[in-house]
């Protein structure tokens, strides 16, 4: 009904409008919050709950489900990070979930929460904004990656010290004193496009997807098979990008925790 | 692309999760699957030892079955030798007995053959003795003539 009022156009514009509070940088997107953390209490419930009833026995289905998850985020952790760090592993497997379900998400219809919405409030649905995958909210993935640099700066720091640390910005890659300035630009540059990379893949793998889904949803009764088609290729995108924010993430943390 | 306050809020929210998962959640889970590991790995080492064990009891009761059937057999073989022994020992008593038997009863036949021949001989000095009487019709003097009729009991 939202295609009849508006112009295609329109409609995919209304789709990525986020609910938002307030006004310039204080502006609050309460869908992104609000998803994010309902599917990181949904993470953290299920999880909790079994490692409560964690048995060391014949263990449930759930708990089952749950350790298949644990030990192959802890299998990642150990082929890629070889040093002692209680942070690294529990954090791999944070962001691993949490971001596996806000990248579920996507398999919501884009229409489906604004019209159980409108029949709640009876709010006609071209006013109400809701955008329910996080990771296509670029506040998300960036808080996300920018919490991840500033480990990675805090191990470099702690690892090698504040000199180590300088030193391997400005005498590599190349070693003679004259191309320091050099080294430093590039090192910076390196260092700095790693949170810079690990937000925007994410964000811009789940924004293009969502904004296909916008597009497909446009087409009128063709929309179902295409749908149906884009969506199962979302079973590969989904864990995949959650697969590749973890991995990304050890990896730099391995790499901070290297002493040259 | 707008960034604003969302992401301060994102941030405190990825603190607060990975804070609560590194203590609640991933130490409890992780404790679980090693203790298990450790458990599975007991039971395999265990069931190892017990295979052992099993393959050299089998060997000890081979080799004790083998030392028995051999005993067996040297007990057998020994029985034989002492009842061919025992045979041959009877045969021989046997043997002594029968020559025993046999020696005493030649003797008593001996004896009774010299007796008879001793009676026989008294017999025939008597009947010679009474034959002579009676040749020459008067009684001898058997005192006088006992050496003749010594003579002639010794020629008998």
């Amino acid at each position: 009904m939202s295609v009849a009022e508006l112009t295609s156009q329109e409609y995919i514009k209304h789709h990525l409008t986020n609910l938002t509070v307030g006004e310039g940088f204080w502006t609050l997107h309460l869908d992104t919050l609000g998803w994010s953390v309902f599917l990181g209490l949904v993470f953290l419930t299920i999880f909790r709950s079994v490692a409560k009833k964690a048995t060391t026995g014949v263990p449930g289905k759930l708990q089952c489900a749950v350790e298949l998850i644990v030990g192959f985020v802890d299998d990642s952790v150990k082929t890629t990070f070889h040093g002692k760090n209680a942070l690294i592993a529990p954090l791999a497997l944070t962001i691993f979930v949490w971001v596996l379900l806000m990248n579920a998400m996507d398999w919501v219809p884009v229409d489906l929460l604004p019209w159980v919405i409108s029949l709640v409030s009876g709010i006609e649905m071209s006013h109400i904004y809701m955008k329910p995958v996080p990771t296509t909210d670029v506040n998300m993935t960036s808080a996300l990656a920018i919490g991840v640099f500033i480990l990675i700066v805090y191990y470099s720091i702690k690892v090698k010290g504040f000199s180590g640390f300088m030193k391997e910005l400005y005498t590599q890659p190349f070693g003679h004193w004259s191309l320091y300035p050099l080294n430093f630009f590039i090192e910076l540059v390196t260092l700095l496009a790693r949170p810079l990379a690990l937000s925007l893949r994410l964000f811009g793998n789940l924004y293009a997807g969502e904004l296909i889904f916008l597009l497909i949803a446009t087409l009128g009764l063709y929309q179902l098979p295409v749908h149906f088609i884009w969506a199962a290729f979302h079973l590969l995108v989904i864990p995949l990008q959650a697969f590749i924010f973890m991995m990304l993430t050890i990896v730099y943390l391995s790499l901070a925790h290297e002493d040259h | 692309m707008n960034i604003n306050a969302t992401i301060i809020g994102e941030l405190i929210a990825f603190v607060v999760f990975v804070i609560f998962c590194m203590k609640f959640v991933w130490p409890p889970i992780m404790a679980a699957i090693e203790a298990r590991q450790a458990i599975i790995a007991d039971g395999l080492a265990a069931s190892d030892r017990a295979a052992k064990d099993l393959e050299l009891a089998q060997a000890k009761a081979t080799e004790q079955l083998k030392d028995a059937k051999s005993q067996a057999a040297g007990i057998i073989e020994a029985a034989k030798k002492r009842e061919a022994q025992i045979v041959e020992e009877a045969a021989g008593k046997a043997e002594a007995e029968k020559a025993k038997i046999l020696a005493s009863g030649h003797a008593e036949i001996e004896t009774e053959r010299n007796q008879a021949r001793e009676e026989l001989r008294q017999q025939v000095v008597v009947l010679a003795i009474a034959g002579a009487e009676k040749i020459l019709e008067r009684s001898i003097d058997a005192a006088a003539h006992s050496d003749i009729l010594d003579k002639l009991v010794a020629e008998l």
